[in-house]
C-alpha cells in the first residue's frame, strides 16, 4: 500500500513538474542559448552512436529475415520488413533507450549533484526557479531533437539492411529491389507514427530524469541512487508506454 | 573595501525579521520547539548553538526554502511564506560550502541573477558585478571556476553573488566553518562592513564565538531546537548559565573527556 502511494505520488510530482514548468514556456525566446546548448548536448552528442547502433540493428534485422524470408520465397519483402520495423517500433524505441542511458542519466546526475550541493536552494532564494532554468530548455530540445534522431535512426537502419541484402550472398536481393519493396508498402504514415513515439518518448524520459534529479535528497551518495531510479524507470516507461502508444496509434490510424 | 555599493531601490531599505512560535518537525523528529526572536532592522544578529541544535533549519524557514510546522516567519511586513515575498524583500542566503554554480565562472556566477531579472544591458551587468567583485578584493577572480578557488575564496564569492543581489537581509550559514582564524576573521570584518557599506540587516548562524562576540549586536543561543538565551555580546562574556558558559567557553579536560560522559550517558 506504501508503495502504491509512493508511485501516486511521484506520478503527481512529476505533473506538477511538468505544470510548473509550462508556464514558463513564454520566457523560452530568451533562453535561446541554454536551449541551443541542450540541442548539441541531446542531439549532436548523441548522433555518433545513434547513428553506429540504429545501422547495425537494420543489418541484423535484414540477416535473420532473410534467412527466414527465404524460406517462405518472401525474399523480395525484406525490405518492407525492415523498413516498417525500424520506423514504427525499432527506431524511436532504440533512439528512446539510448537517449534514457546517455541523455536521461546525464540530466539526473547534474540536477542530483546541484540538489545535493545546495545550488538548487541557491537559485530558489535568487528568486530564479530551477523549473524555468533547468527543466523547460531541455524538455523544448528534447522535442526538437527525438524526431531528428529518429529520422536519421530509421535511415541508417534502412541502409544497413540494404547493404546486407546486397552483399551477403545467401540473401542476395539488391539495393533497388529492396527500397522499391520499401517504397511500396510503406506509408508516410508509418512514418509519422513513429516520430510521434519517440516524441513521446523523449519527452517522458527528460521529465521524469529532471523530477528524479530535482527530488534527490541526503548526500552524495543519493546521486547514484537517483541515476539507478532514473535509468531504470525510463526504460520500464519506454516499453510500457510503447504498448499503449502504439495501442491508440493504430486505434486512431 | 574602498569602493561602496551602488544604491539601489532595494539597498537601504534594512527589514526586520520575527520568527513567532515557529515549530518545525521531521517525519516524527521535532527539530525546533516553539522558537521565537526578532531581528531588528539594520542589525547583526548571530543565532549561535551546538552542532545539530536547529540552527541551520530556523535559517531555512527564514530564508523560506522550507516551512515551518506551526507558526510564523515574518520579513518585514510580509509572511516568509507568501509566494511572492522573493519579489517584495531581496533575501540573499550565503550557504555555508558557498553553493557557487560549478559549471559558471564566478563571473557567471555573479551576473546569473542581474541577466535572469534583466536588471539592465550586459555593460550595467559588467559593472554590477566588478561592483561586487572589487568590494570583496576579488577582481582578479573573475574568470577563474569554482573548482578553482580556495574555501576562504568561494565564501568571498558567495558573499559578492549575494550583494549583487541588493539584498535587504542577508542571511549567513556557518560563514566561517571550515577556514582558519584569520580567515575567520576576515569574514567577520566582510559581514560588518557590509552593514555599514549597504545598511543590510544580517542574520548570522554561526557556532563561531570570535565572530558572534566580536560583531554582532545581539546574540541568541539555542540548543536542543529551543531559544536558551538572548542578549547582547557583553551579556556573554560571563553568563551565569553554566551549560552557556560551558558552550562559550569549553574547558579541555583529557582526564574527563566529554565523549565519555556521552558514553555513560546512554548506558
Amino acid at each position: 500500500m506504501n508503495h502504491l502511494s509512493a508511485i501516486f505520488g511521484h506520478i503527481g510530482g512529476t505533473l506538477l513538474l511538468l505544470v510548473r514548468t509550462l508556464k514558463f514556456a513564454g520566457t523560452l525566446p530568451r533562453q535561446r542559448a541554454r536551449f541551443i546548448e541542450q540541442c548539441y548536448l541531446i542531439g549532436y552528442t548523441s548522433l555518433p552512436i545513434v547513428t553506429i547502433l540504429s545501422f547495425f540493428i537494420g543489418s541484423v534485422l535484414a540477416l535473420q529475415s532473410g534467412y527466414s524470408m527465404e524460406n517462405f520465397g518472401a525474399k523480395q519483402f525484406i525490405g518492407t520488413l525492415v523498413g516498417l520495423t525500424m520506423a514504427r517500433e525499432l527506431g524511436p524505441v532504440m533512439v528512446a533507450i539510448l537517449i534514457a542511458g546517455r541523455v536521461g542519466s546525464a540530466i539526473t546526475a547534474e540536477l542530483a549533484s546541484m540538489k545535493v550541493y545546495q545550488e538548487i536552494d541557491a537559485l530558489v532564494t535568487m528568486n530564479i526557479p530551477p523549473e524555468r532554468m533547468l527543466v523547460l530548455p531541455r524538455l523544448a530540445a528534447i522535442l526538437v531533437m527525438m524526431p531528428v534522431l529518429a529520422i536519421i535512426a530509421n535511415l541508417c537502419g534502412w541502409y544497413g539492411g540494404a547493404l546486407v541484402c546486397q552483399y551477403t550472398h545467401s540473401i542476395s536481393v539488391d539495393s533497388e529491389s529492396y527500397f522499391s519493396a520499401l517504397k511500396t508498402y510503406m506509408k508516410p504514415r508509418d512514418i509519422i507514427d513513429g516520430l510521434v513515439k519517440a516524441e513521446f518518448f523523449g519527452f517522458v524520459i527528460v521529465l521524469v530524469c529532471c523530477y528524479i534529479g530535482l527530488n534527490t535528497r541526503g548526500g552524495p551518495r543519493e546521486i547514484g541512487v537517483s541515476l539507478t531510479k532514473a535509468i531504470v524507470t525510463s526504460l520500464i516507461l519506454i516499453l510500457v508506454l510503447d504498448y499503449f502508444v502504439t495501442k491508440g496509434l493504430l486505434l486512431i490510424s | 573595501m574602498s569602493p561602496s555599493y551602488t544604491a539601489s531601490p532595494f539597498v537601504g531599505k534594512t527589514v526586520g525579521v520575527t520568527v513567532a512560535n515557529v515549530s518545525k518537525a521531521y517525519d516524527n523528529t521535532m527539530v525546533l520547539h516553539n522558537v521565537s526572536l526578532e531581528v531588528r532592522p539594520g542589525e547583526i544578529f548571530c543565532l549561535m548553538g551546538p552542532s545539530g541544535s536547529g540552527k541551520t533549519v530556523l535559517l531555512k524557514q527564514v530564508a523560506g526554502l522550507e516551512t515551518p510546522t506551526s507558526g510564523e516567519v515574518r520579513i518585514g511586513e510580509f509572511s516568509a511564506a507568501d509566494p511572492d515575498i522573493r519579489e517584495k524583500v531581496h533575501t540573499a542566503l550565503v550557504f555555508q560550502a558557498g553553493a557557487l554554480f560549478n559549471s559558471l565562472s564566478v563571473y557567471d556566477n555573479l551576473a546569473l541573477y542581474p541577466r535572469e531579472h534583466r536588471m539592465g544591458t550586459e555593460a550595467e551587468i559588467r559593472e554590477q558585478v566588478m561592483h561586487a567583485l572589487a568590494i570583496l578584493s576579488l577582481e582578479r577572480a573573475a574568470e577563474r571556476m569554482p573548482s578553482e578557488l580556495s574555501g576562504g575564496m568561494k565564501k568571498r564569492v558567495a558573499i559578492a553573488r549575494a550583494l549583487v543581489m541588493e539584498p535587504q537581509l542577508l542571511l549567513y550559514d556557518e560563514p566561517t566553518a571550515e577556514l582558519d582564524p584569520i580567515l575567520s576573521a576576515t569574514i567577520s570584518e566582510i559581514i560588518a562592513t557590509l552593514r555599514e557599506e549597504i545598511a543590510v540587516t544580517s542574520l548570522v548562524v554561526t557556532h563561531d564565538r570570535n565572530l558572534a562576540l566580536g560583531i554582532a549586536d545581539r546574540i541568541a543561543i539555542i540548543m536542543d531546537g529551543r531559544i536558551r538565551a538572548t542578549g547582547t555580546p557583553a551579556d556573554f562574556h560571563h553568563h551565569p548559565d553554566p551549560v552557556i558558559a560551558n558552550f562559550l567557553n569549553p574547558v579541555i579536560d583529557p582526564k574527563n573527556p566529554r565523549f565519555k560522559q556521552l558514553e555513560n550517558s546512554h548506558e
